[in-house]
């Protein structure tokens, strides 16, 4: 029998040369070594003493480093009440968007986009405009208002509610997102049911939905957890202010002269390490409830009417929207516009000097603007391709390998950007391979960050062209090349197009990996604007900022205009 | 041997073996002659390492591009501690991108020079204007601004009368949460500017200073714009020059000269000795030290000039007039770690 499937094996081989297999072996070398390299050297030196012999003393130092405690603590606070705040926060909205009759969901949905678009710590910056205690903006309302002595303030963003607060502001996008797209899939059918049997609105709540959209709603809480734990810029720009540490700000300082590369790899691994502990209880907790109620069959979801309640729940939504959208941007425009930011607005104060400045002057803006577009451009684009041929060998489950290289596309979601940048920066400053001081050591690192949802976001998109769509097609006397062009190739456009979109906004948004891998030359708008903000340039990080959204706002639109891409829910 | 990259190490002394002898003098003064200005625009680019305020600095590289046309200026700035870091990390792994470097903290030229570091070139002014103290006897560097790091207030907030006369009195309660000061870090003004101040007054004050809750910016010319928005009323250090041109600008915001001394800070310049862009390198630091550059520096820049040929400018306080605490780059050098560790251990960032 051995032999004869051996013959039968090699006799497939030979027959057609199969092009599939040297793209397969490419692949998983590539990714491989895309992932192992600065994970290798991130265990490499958090293991081993300044000489490389094996050692613990790295791990002994943090351990008995009474300064690295407040930071976990810190970090493990704030990332705990950002899971749970973005939860209490976007499900509620995600269920006003995809089950109720609220007038303007679709422009509630495109805001919550452009909260996920805005990088966090330009967020950040503006709520700096907004809410410190003395020059913010609506402090300075608040005493005008109340006739409030000065250094009353109604609010203070460099406190750790106020570090939760703005984190939690650029978070909750994905926990909304997960939610409303689980809503959007649970089939009316399930609820009308529900709803025949006699039960009302508030137990198939309590029965139907809220159950289907547990795994969402979890998995959205746990992306919060993840990025809030793993994000530099808006710790860095709000906590150090205020004299207190995150993990992340405090894994930075070690890179500050002189340089302890030891001690930075140990303190990353129990970040890695967290990650992956908690992705493992997730996938367990999930993978032993299978919710399969997405077909092609599906009536569409039923829409609970609000009756009155229509204009306070879209009042509601435009109030939560304020905090990420509507009052930082317009902070941001105003500061463009004045000298100082804390000059009011008028016809008199109004000028153009912050433009002229980051246009005319600034010698790094061309510079920096250059490296992002291409950088965007090219990680967007090889990352997509790249998501595309692995999605596909995973989902044909062609070879036996398949679903390794699907894994390998999705490791990398465990690896928070600092500790990625912290690997790669390791790994490529010295020989065989010395990325660091060029582009490529940035796009590695972008690549990496973005492939996971790249790929998943294209691994739905094959998923969803269920076999049905395609036989029915042939029943009704396509070819299968027919079917392919017809129905295949067009639904998958939109998936290809989103998750372009996806890594050019997550790649324009990145600052934890790139703070550490830049260099004079190969610098991208997001170090600027740190730079900018660590000498207090607030108008010239306006400017800045505003150009970066526009251009992320113009790509996004002109990639969604191509033909045949759909509308892609970032 | 202590501040080297992790990377790099024997990556200095090699350069510095490969030196030719050990440079016993300056070099003859150079003038900028029509070779170099022609090899400088085949270059066609100066990188520029400097911690001097983003505007200022670009407003001298302008200057310059408009004098030397065809010279393009990168300014890449950052704060003096970060700019030493990166210069250590980008050489340990071989990068050569800049030409020319300015840092507020004077002992990174002592350890540059140390290690071989830094190009030998005397530009003309330098040699004929500026006395022995503000230049390398080897010709490496030599002092391109002065600067001091002062106490400020914004005058909206803090009656002239009420304002802080000196150090100490930056100790009284009234001033709990008020106060705002930059970082050692990652500036060198600070640096400079915390040994100077530690030096004369003990740590102790700064082991007080930091009981009273102090917002912690990281630029020394960010206090000034702190208060000068009034996000603090007061700042305990940060550049003068900053405040100065804030001021002049019309920013309610004045200037105190502590009691107690100001410290005052030495901003050197020196060109790399493997400058990717040798000649422009050389045509730049010959137009930072003429007496035009110069008077920019402190017209435009509110900075302070070593050159004796620059006016002060009217309405600010002549250097002469100012109580100075003593400058030691040399001390600095061999302090640097135990300052920013002693400092993290009061204000805990």
């Amino acid at each position: 029998m051995i032999a004869v499937d051996a013959a039968a094996a090699s006799m497939r081989l030979r027959r057609r040369v199969d092009p599939s297999w040297p793209i397969f072996i490419g692949l998983a070398v590539f990714l491989c070594l895309l992932i192992g390299m600065p994970l290798g050297w991130l265990l490499f030196y958090a293991f081993t003493d300044r000489t490389g012999a094996p050692s613990l003393a790295n791990f002994a130092q943090l351990l008995t480093d009474p300064t690295m405690v407040d930071p976990f603590v810190t970090t493990m606070t704030i990332a705990t009440a950002v899971g749970v705040g973005c939860c209490l926060v976007a499900a509620p909205m995600g269920w006003l968007v995809a089950r109720t009759d609220m007038p303007a969901r679709r422009f509630v949905r495109t805001l919550v986009t452009a909260s996920f678009v805005t990088p966090p710590f330009l967020g950040a910056i503006a709520w700096e405009i907004l809410a410190a205690p003395n020059s913010g903006m609506i402090n300075q309302w608040y005493r005008w208002l109340t006739a409030a002595d000065p250094y009353e303030h109604l609010v203070d963003i460099y406190t750790l509610p106020g570090v939760i607060f703005v984190i939690g502001c650029y978070t909750f996008p994905y926990v909304f997102v997960l939610v409303a797209n689980a809503l959007d899939r649970i089939p009316g059918d399930l609820e009308d049911a529900s709803a025949i049997l006699g039960a009302r609105n508030a137990h198939t709540a309590r029965r139907i939905t809220i159950p289907l959209v547990m795994p969402a709603i979890l998995a959205g809480s746990l992306v919060a957890f993840l990025q809030s734990m793993t994000l530099f810029g808006t710790p860095a720009i709000l906590a150090m202010p205020a004299g207190f540490h995150t993990l992340t700000t405090k894994l930075w300082t070690f890179f500050q002269y002189p340089p302890k590369p030891g001690l930075a790899a140990a303190a990353a691994l129990p970040l890695l390490l967290i990650t992956v502990t908690l992705l493992r209880a997730q996938s367990w907790i999930l993978g032993r409830r299978g919710y399969t109620v997405v077909g092609a069959k599906n009536s569409d979801p039923r829409r609970i009417r609000l009756g009155p309640l229509k204009v306070p729940a879209l009042a509601l939504c435009l109030l939560v929207l304020c905090c990420p959208v509507f009052l930082p941007y317009a902070a941001l425009v105003k500061a463009a516009l004045v000298r100082t930011v804390s000059d009011a607005l008028t016809l008199e104060t109004v000028t153009l000097h912050n433009f002229r400045f980051v246009f005319l002057d600034f010698s790094a803006t061309r510079l920096a603007m250059r490296n992002t577009f291409l950088l965007c451009v090219l990680a967007a684009t090889i990352g997509t391709v790249l998501a595309l041929v692995v999605g596909y060998l995973a989902a044909r489950r062609t070879m036996r390998g398949s679903r390794f290289l699907g894994f390998l596309a999705t490791a990398p979601i465990a690896i928070p950007g600092i500790v990625l940048g912290v690997g790669l920066f390791l790994a490529y400053t010295q020989p065989p391979l010395v990325l660091y001081g060029t582009l490529w050591i940035l796009l590695m690192a972008y690549l990496t960050i973005e492939l996971p949802g790249a790929y998943q976001q294209l691994q739905a998109a094959f998923h969803s062209i269920h076999p049905e769509l395609e036989e029915a097609s042939r029943i009704l006397g396509a070819t299968r090349l027919q079917a392919l062009a017809h129905i295949t190739a067009p639904l998958l456009r939109s998936g290809v197009v989103a998750s372009w979109c996806f890594i050019f906004i997550g790649t324009m948004r990145e600052l934890s990996a790139a703070i550490l891998l830049f260099t004079a030359n190969t610098k991208v708008l997001s170090v600027v604007i740190y730079d900018l903000n660590e000498s207090g340039d607030l108008g010239a990080i306006s400017v800045i900022g505003l150009t970066m959204l526009l251009i992320t706002f113009g790509v996004v639109a002109l990639a969604n205009r191509m033909p045949g891409a759909t509308a892609s829910r970032g | 041997m202590r501040r080297r990259t992790f990377l790099g190490i024997g990556a200095g002394a090699l350069l510095a073996a490969a030196r030719p002898g050990v440079a016993a003098d300056a070099p003859a003064p150079a003038a900028i002659s029509p070779e170099l200005l022609a090899a400088a625009r085949k270059e066609a680019k100066v990188v520029w390492y400097t911690s001097v305020d983003l505007q200022v600095g670009e407003r001298i590289a302008r200057a310059f591009e408009a004098k030397y046309p065809g010279v393009p200026v990168q300014v890449e700035r950052s704060g003096a501690e970060r700019i030493f870091q990166r210069l250590a990390q980008e050489r340990g792994s071989n990068i050569r991108v800049a030409d020319i470097v300015n840092s507020s903290d004077a002992a990174h030229f002592i350890i540059w020079k140390r290690d071989g570091w830094l190009a030998p070139y005397v530009p003309e002014d330098v040699a004929r204007h500026y006395a022995a103290e503000h230049k390398d006897p080897d010709g490496m560097f030599a002092t391109w601004r002065a600067s001091l790091s002062v106490i400020g207030y914004n005058t909206r907030l803090v009656k002239p009368e009420d304002a802080p006369k000196g150090f100490a009195d930056l100790l009284d309660p009234r001033w709990t949460g008020r106060i705002v000061k930059a970082h050692p870090g990652y500036s060198g003004t600070i640096l400079t500017a915390t040994f100077q101040t530690a030096r004369d007054l003990g740590w102790q004050y700064f082991e007080q200073l930091a009981k009273q809750r102090v917002m912690q910016v990281q630029s020394a010319t960010d206090p000034p714009k702190k208060i000068a928005i009034g996000e603090r009323p007061v700042m305990a250090d940060g550049a003068e020059y900053t405040l100065l041109l804030l001021k002049e600008a019309g920013s309610p915001v004045e200037v105190v000269y502590p009691v107690e001394g100001t410290p005052f800070v030495a901003g050197p310049s020196g060109i790399f000795v493997d400058a990717p862009h040798p000649n422009a390198a050389r045509l730049f630091q010959s137009y930072l030290f003429s007496a035009e550059a110069q008077q920019a520096l402190v017209d435009v820049g509110g900075l302070r000039s070593l050159h004796p040929l620059t006016k002060e400018k009217a309405g600010r306080r002549p250097i002469r007039e100012i109580r100075l605490m003593k400058e030691d780059a040399k001390a600095v050098e061999e302090q640097v770690e135990a300052i920013k560790q002693q400092y993290t251990r009061y204000f805990r960032t």
